[in-house]
């Protein structure tokens, strides 16, 4: 029994932890709908902030405590500086723009917390004072963790005041529910988004400072609790601090209880939780229906199609990258099978985010399925490489059909989120699965056969795979299952009184991206000869993402520009020092150059140069 | 005090104004008249900053509103009571009001919360009840309570009547002529050619965003076919 209990109070000790840095998160979404990336880094900075300002101050109960709340009150200062400098010229962009901003961020903290602190994880020393363990029922329990269970509570009473007693507390729940109206009655919204994003950040500082007795300051914190985060703010609905609190504890607390029978399912239990919460509550335990007022105003602009100028354009480079093996080197056709490879992936994505208005945060669920289901049918079926390639989208298909079923019936974030949940189980599937999938190890020696192998036969392959993918998923945006798709997203409530299945329609959109995702993953097993559950991975879904909001959703062009420089830049800059920080400062300068992407930056660049007559917008 | 001149304004690529021009003196009641989607409301939008897309000029006092954002527009002393009782619903009476409240000005009447109390006895006694769970005259009267919290010289008041019961119209008639001897100004939006009779002292008509009639209501009485070509009645 004490054992139980002892595990218990684990639990809540890491729920409050999780609380910490989930309710900074979704205070930033109710208030300024940004799905804030970097929130993991701030987590991360607060850690390693705590580290140094512990060791270096002289210790002693003051010391411990004063560090703490001054790597929260830093982490703050820096949450301002990046609302300031980045965000707050961003708020008007299309939805999730914002994202992209973040990711950049994320990038950069990257590096930067490794120039400044090295690459070695760094374990803090104990609390003072709260150094021991003390016997409940006969189990020792970490005086520290008890501190905590008493400060997660003790930080929620503090918000729910400062959100109901104090005028800037009402002014910002004002704000969530009417932005317009607030700022017609007087006040500068300006300041409260940026009073609103120090907060959070100063709290998920607070969250990673709180970690150092417990656990070293490492370069994965920011990432490895980022998910989970976003779970706990789900399911406690975007915008609720109460139901990030329940959230948490009740993520924590199964959690604790859930490795005592099965240890595999930790990683990926979160993620059922999510799942399950979202399919019985689509808003999440406390969250409402996003009001009419609060998003930013602006209707959605239409698709553009593209110009013919642009067409041809499009159709000069599809005819260089045909002629490019006889020209270029080896290396870089391997490279050009790569941005190949994304390109149909990210075509597939837009093809939901753009055309179908379903954002996914898991779109590599369906990339990772199909490269998993072409390399086992070549090394279990011994099959060979077209079969391989056919498996691939069927495989995938099947598997957004299965996971789409239940997306479908949400929408927005709560729709992207349980994406984001679907491949993460998968991944967890795969990681653990080691008798069939290979867990860590992958599955290797899936290259092609004799007649392909060579890498200018494979790129004509790959190439017939993906540009030809890429033409058919392109005709039926153009074909009336297309401008179905479209009209849902633009009005659902019309699309439906003109008597459109509109569920079932957005269905087949969904298990159409994925089975053209799923072929990007078998081209890309054949052009590595290998798979890794990165392919289903988190960095994955995001590299996708980046490419389709870099290259801007709302141009059927977007995906192509968008992928074709996220891996080149990439592949460039990978080779460098620090090429995160490169790489994350350059998303920032696009993002701030062209907050309507790659495609709209270069449309206006070619109207600015007077190539293109604009229509007076 | 406020003038608008050759107003226009467009929602992506529909044009909505094509030239509104209005003066509001003060002291002064102004009814903006027009049928259904003629553009009061994006005119009143306008003035306020809400409507992105606009050209012409917008004056107070002689200075240009047309560059700011809507929260310098209601600080100038502009107060804008939207349509459709946009509160927030989720804040109580009171919270609702403390949004709105701002420092009081030394060329416009000073608004208490006690003084708006009295003026609205319903909303004295739901004052800790949720903007959502008051009846619709009730969000009515507090989205103009909640305008007034920011001591306005000049009130924007879009459809007030609209959807509410006969009683609370006449409420509103009362609340409209009280602002007017405090001595604000009042540009009133209206469908209800009755209503803006009894409160206002002269009519602009719109159609189709742009000016058709304005004058006393007496000329519009001397007119008829203006009244029936431009206003459902
Ligand atoms: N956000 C919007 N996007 C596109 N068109 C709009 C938008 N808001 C209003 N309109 C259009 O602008 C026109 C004028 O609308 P407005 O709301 O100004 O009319 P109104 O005179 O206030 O009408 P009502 O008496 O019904 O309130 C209408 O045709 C309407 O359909
Ligand atoms: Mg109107």
């Amino acid at each position: 029994m004490g054992f139980y209990f002892a595990q218990l109070l684990t639990g809540l000790a890491n729920a409050s932890s999780l609380f910490l840095i989930a309710c900074g998160l979704s205070i930033i979404f109710g208030v300024t709908r940004i799905v804030n990336f970097a929130h993991g880094s701030f987590y991360m900075v607060g850690a390693y902030l705590a580290y140094t300002l512990v060791t270096t101050l002289p210790a002693g109960i003051f010391g411990f405590w004063f560090s703490v709340i001054a790597a929260a009150l830093i982490v703050g200062v820096v949450g301002l500086i990046i609302e300031v400098t980045i965000l707050r010229r961003i708020y008007h962009a299309p939805e999730l723009f914002q994202l992209v901003a973040t990711f950049g961020v994320v990038l950069i903290f990257q590096d930067g917390v490794l120039a400044i602190w090295g690459a070695e994880d760094l374990l803090g020393p104990r609390a003072p004072g709260l150094d021991r363990a003390v016997r409940i029922m006969g189990e020792p329990i970490p005086e520290y963790d008890l501190a905590l269970i008493l400060i997660g509570p003790l930080v929620l009473a503090g918000i729910w005041l400062l959100f109901h007693r104090t005028r800037w507390g009402v002014l910002v729940r004002a704000a969530t529910q009417d932005r317009d109206m607030v700022d017609a009655l007087g006040v500068n919204q300006a300041w409260l988004f940026s009073g609103v994003f120090v907060l959070g950040a100063a709290l998920a500082g607070l969250g990673g400072a709180l970690q150092i007795p417990r656990e070293a300051a490492s370069l994965q914190m920011d990432l490895s609790v980022i998910g989970e985060a976003f779970v706990v703010v789900v399911i406690g609905g975007m915008g609720s601090v109460a139901g990030a609190f329940v959230a948490a504890v009740l993520i924590s607390v199964l959690n604790a209880f859930a490795i005592l029978i099965f240890p595999q399912i930790s990683i990926v239990l979160p993620f059922v939780v999510m799942a399950v919460v979202l399919i019985v509550r689509p808003y999440g335990l406390f969250g409402k229906p996003g009001s009419e007022h609060g998003g930013a105003a602006e209707p959605e602009q239409p698709l553009r199609l593209m110009s013919s100028q642009g067409a041809m354009v499009l159709a000069a480079l599809v005819f260089a990258l045909a002629l490019s093996p006889a020209v270029v080197s080896e290396f870089s056709s391997i490279l050009l099978v790569d941005v190949m490879v994304a390109t149909l992936f990210a075509v597939s994505l837009h093809f939901m985010m753009g055309l179908g208005g379903m954002v996914s945060f898991g779109h590599a669920a369906y990339f990772g399925v199909g490269a998993y289901a072409a390399a086992m049918t070549v090394s279990f079926l011994g099959f060979g490489m077209l079969p391989a390639m056919a498996a691939g989208p069927l495989a995938a298909a099947a598997a957004a059909l299965f996971f789409g079923w239940f997306c479908v019936r949400l929408s927005g974030v709560y729709l992207a989120m349980l994406t984001l949940a679907a491949a993460q189980i998968l991944w967890g599937v795969v990681f653990q699965w080691q008798d069939v999938t290979g867990g860590d190890d992958g599955i290797l020696g899936v290259w092609p056969p004799e007649w392909a192998s060579d890498d200018r036969v494979f790129f004509y392959v790959a190439f017939v795979a993906c540009i030809g993918g890429i033409w058919l998923l392109r005709r039926v945006a153009h074909a009336p299952f297309g401008y179905g798709l479209r009209g849902i997203r633009d009005s659902e409530l019309r699309a439906e009184a003109l008597g459109m299945d509109v569920k079932l329609h957005q269905w087949m959109g969904f298990a159409l991206a994925g089975a053209f995702a799923g072929l990007a993953g078998a081209v890309f097993a054949f052009s590595k000869g290998s798979v890794f559950p990165d392919a289903l991975s988190i960095a994955q879904s995001v590299d996708g993402l980046m490419m389709v909001l870099l290259g801007g959703i709302h141009a059927l062009a977007g995906p192509i520009f968008g992928a074709g420089v996220f891996v080149l830049i990439e592949d460039w800059v990978s080779r460098l020092d620090y090429w995160r920080f490169i790489f994350g400062a350059i998303i920032l300068v696009v993002v701030l150059l062209a907050p309507d992407g790659v495609a709209g930056g270069v449309e206006r660049l070619l109207r600015v140069l007077g190539l293109r007559r604009g229509d007076a917008a | 005090m406020l003038e608008v001149v050759n107003l226009t304004a467009r929602y992506g690529r529909a044009q909505i104004l094509n030239g509104v021009t209005l003066t509001l003196a003060q002291h002064e009641v102004v009814a903006l008249l027009g049928r259904n989607g003629a553009g009061k409301t994006t005119t009143m939008k306008c003035i306020m900053g809400l409507v992105e897309k606009k050209a012409g000029e917008i004056r107070y006092d002689g200075r240009s509103l047309m560059k700011l954002p809507p929260h310098m527009i209601c600080r100038v002393g502009l107060g804008y009571v939207p349509e459709e009782r946009r509160i927030f619903p989720d804040l109580t009476v009171e919270e609702n009001l403390e949004v709105g409240r701002r420092p009081p000005r030394a060329d416009a009447p000073e608004w208490t919360e006690d003084h708006l109390f009295e003026l609205f006895p319903n909303l004295a006694e739901r004052r800790r009840n949720l903007g959502k769970q008051l009846s619709g005259g009730e969000q009515q009267m507090l989205t103009i309570a909640r305008t007034l919290m920011g001591n306005p010289r000049a009130v924007l008041l879009d459809e007030p009547s609209e959807g509410i019961a006969p009683v609370i119209v006449e409420q509103m008639a009362k609340v409209i002529t009280e602002l007017k001897n405090e001595g604000l100004s009042v540009l009133l939006s209206e469908q209800n050619l009755h209503f803006a009779r009894a409160v206002s002292d002269r009519a602009i008509i719109i159609e189709k965003g742009a000016l058709r009639f304005e004058g006393s209501f007496a000329e519009l009485d001397d007119r008829p076919e203006i009244s029936q070509q431009y206003l459902a009645v």
